[in-house]
């Protein structure tokens, strides 16, 4: 049973991921390529969609698929590619309400404040990393100096705007 | 100069917080190498030859005096006693011991400083021009806008992670002292005719294996957007920057693969997308960092000429070393970090105690560091010159050099960086000794010698009137030679003038050049104008025309 960060708790997923067996009823996870593929049938599940993408994606091909997405996946496969961050961002910049859950080898505490602060809001944690160090580092700074959910933006503070 | 507020302050101590404990965990195992790089180079810290190499950033090369106390204590508690200055105008000490490094950017907070961000795949110090606020010839002061581009790179949390390091450079002026084509984004102040200021902006500069000059992309970008269209430029590359090869993985090979009009759609099209989305820069923002950098209490003062009846030495030193004022009765001087017999822009803790003295007595208690590793005194009243000319002359630091060919760059080389294949230090104490003469010096003029030892160009070799370039051949150390680089101005990467010469004999080829420089110059023409008028070919023949003896 997997578990994941999800709003800063520590929950069961239900999720299924690409690869893993699932029921028609099931929350469902599918690559970006197999969205894309099967338009029409992905809409048929009984369960919720939500789709993955690799770092090399464009989330602007995701626009019209967004509504009727509720995760989308996005992937940090270590501390170097980044990807995912600007993906995260415009996202949210779609307007995208849904979860967007880090996933990926990358997914540590020494991250996940930026990932938060571009519009992640699950983290599904790399492999040994334990959740009490994380939510400790997700508070670890009190403000910031971009426009950054859930800190208070230093402009903010400082200009009240 | 910018002084933190409570929110600075407190960013600050929970980074070094931050790295504290991962400092920690890599010490204890529970993290690894390869994880413990990525966040150690955000924090300014490299691992050397010998020992960890720390970067301390000092945005846009200027400090005040408190800090260069404090970096004086630090270099004396935790290194060696000696700080180079970088072509970034940032500070680096090359023996700090891990496991202190968290100590060292803590007591660097208490006097607002830090490493963030000084190395990494990440945007990095902001640098300016030296003589920023002070410079005749300026438009408007690079500053506020530099702090302001610092604050907002700081720990962005979308660009933190790039494809390659990433360097900004702002310059106010009409000449170009910040080498904006040199970087990955260059932006020059522009007047709008009355209308608010705004920036043309340029894209692509960089050095290192591939050198490319940076192209203007947009004419003219009002203030206020300036955050907007950085983000569209950085979204840009983080998306489609390539990361399969770290030697095309900077911003200037994806330009050179779109070319510039592509590259100009693109960030256009997400600068429309996204502006909304991005900070504006409000006025009122604007007028609170701007006022920190107001001007300093000038002293109503007359110019006067303060050569006269001195002696010879200080009239060189004069001519060389100082500058012009935008207020009458002062004037820049340059703190020559470049004395012969010395590495180039070393400076011990000693020296930084004494400069923090006399910046204190007679500019106005600010110091900056230059790009070409020099310090400058920016506000001197010129009645005090010949008293601190006598006082950098007993600190070593009055070499009359400036501006000529004992002025070189040269980056710390394989004595200390791992990623060296040559030596830069004997090779600058070499040429030192073979230019000692400083009429000599004089008589060759304004030479911009700039010296890597690799290929990665720390030393901006490409740019050089004259470059060296550190090379590995068979595991011994050669160099290779290149004229007509220069990095502002009319900015040109230098050409190769043949095969390379063996580390004994670049003094003597220096002379070689410089000898064809002095038959061939027109009166009065300076030694790059020379070589863009009669080419390479001339001094190629010269200096492979019969075998060098060893220096």
């Amino acid at each position: 049973m997997r578990r994941i960060l999800r709003q800063r708790e520590w929950v069961i997923d239900h999720w299924r991921y690409p690869g893993e067996p699932a029921s028609q009823t099931d929350d469902l996870v599918v690559p970006l390529a197999e969205l894309h593929a099967q338009p029409g049938q992905s809409l048929r599940r009984g369960g919720k969609l939500g789709v993955r993408l690799t770092p090399a994606d464009d989330p602007e091909q995701l626009r019209a698929d967004l509504p009727r997405l509720s995760l989308v996946a996005v992937e940090f496969p270590n501390f170097s590619d980044g990807r995912g961050f600007t993906q995260a961002t415009v996202l949210r910049r779609l307007g995208f309400a849904g979860e967007v859950r880090a996933v990926g080898a990358g997914v540590k505490r020494d991250l996940l404040l930026l990932m938060a602060r571009c519009g992640c809001d699950a983290f599904d944690l790399a492999e040994g990393e334990d959740p009490q160090s994380a939510l400790q580092a997700l508070g670890r700074y009190s403000v910031a100096y971009q426009k950054a959910e859930p800190l208070p933006a230093v402009e903010r503070v400082r200009f009240g705007a | 100069m910018y002084r933190y507020d409570a929110l600075d302050q407190a960013f600050l101590e929970q980074r070094v917080a931050e790295f504290r404990d991962q400092t920690r965990r890599f010490l204890a195992g529970s993290l690894s190498e390869e994880e413990f790089k990525a966040l150690r180079l955000r924090n300014g810290l490299y691992i050397q030859r010998h020992a960890p190499m720390l970067r301390i950033a000092i945005p846009y090369g200027l400090l005040s005096t408190r800090q260069l106390r404090a970096l004086a204590a630090i270099t004396r508690r935790y290194d060696r006693g000696i700080g180079h200055v970088t072509t970034r105008q940032n500070l680096q000490l090359n023996w700090p011991q891990l496991p202190e490094v968290p100590d060292i950017l803590a007591e660097l907070a208490e006097v607002q400083m830090h490493a963030i961000q000084t190395s990494g795949n990440c945007v990095r110090n902001v640098t300016s021009d030296h003589l920023a606020g002070v410079a005749p010839d300026e438009i408007e002061d690079p500053r506020p806008y530099c702090e302001l581009i610092r604050q907002w790179a700081t720990l962005h949390p979308e660009f933190t992670y790039l494809p390659r390091k990433f360097k900004i450079a702002v310059s106010g002026s009409s000449a170009d002292r910040a080498l904006i084509q040199a970087h990955d984004i260059g932006l020059r102040i522009r007047d709008n005719a009355g209308g608010p200021l705004g920036f043309e902006v340029w894209v692509g500069g960089g050095l290192g294996r591939q050198p490319i000059l940076a192209q203007r992309v947009r004419e003219f970008l009002p203030a206020e957007e300036l955050f907007a269209y950085l983000e569209a430029v950085l979204r840009v590359y983080n998306r489609l920057g390539r990361r399969d090869n770290i030697h095309k993985a900077r911003i200037k090979i994806l330009v050179k693969t779109l070319g510039i009009e592509r590259m100009r759609e693109l960030i256009e099209q997400e600068w429309r997308s996204g502006r909304e989305h991005s900070p504006r820069l409000s006025p009122e923002q604007l007028a609170r960092v701007r006022a920190h950098f107001e001007p300093p209490p000038y002293e109503t003062r007359p110019d006067i000429d303060p050569t006269r009846g001195r002696e010879a030495p200080f009239l060189a030193w004069y001519r060389y070393n100082t500058r012009a004022h935008r207020v009458s009765g002062y004037r820049a001087v340059f703190v020559s970090l470049k004395a012969h017999g010395r590495n180039p822009g070393d400076i011990t803790a000693g020296q930084m105690e004494a400069v923090a003295d006399l910046a204190e007595e007679l500019s106005f208690g600010e110091v900056r560091t230059t790009h070409d590793q020099n310090l400058v005194l920016a506000d001197v009243p010129q009645t005090e010159l010949y008293r601190l000319w006598l006082r950098l002359r007993e600190l070593e630091l009055a070499t009359a050099n400036i501006g000529t060919l004992t002025d070189m760059i040269a980056c710390p080389g394989l004595d200390f960086c791992s990623l060296a294949n040559a030596g830069t230090l004997s090779v600058a104490r070499a040429i030192q000794a073979r230019f000692d003469d400083l009429d000599y010096l004089y008589d060759l003029g304004p030479i911009e010698l700039k010296m890597s030892g690799c290929m990665n160009a720390c030393g901006h070799h490409h740019i050089g009137h004259i470059g060296i370039l550190g090379v590995d051949k068979h595991g011994e150390e050669w160099y290779q030679i290149t004229l007509g680089g220069a990095g502002s101005g009319r900015a040109a990467l230098g050409e190769v003038i043949g095969p390379s010469v063996p580390q004994a004999q670049v003094a003597a080829t220096l002379e070689r050049i410089v000898e064809v420089y002095r038959d061939e110059r027109a009166d009065g023409e300076y030694f790059i104008d020379t070589v863009r008028r009669i080419g390479i070919e001339p001094f190629k023949e010269r200096v492979y025309a019969t075998d060098l003896a060893a220096a």
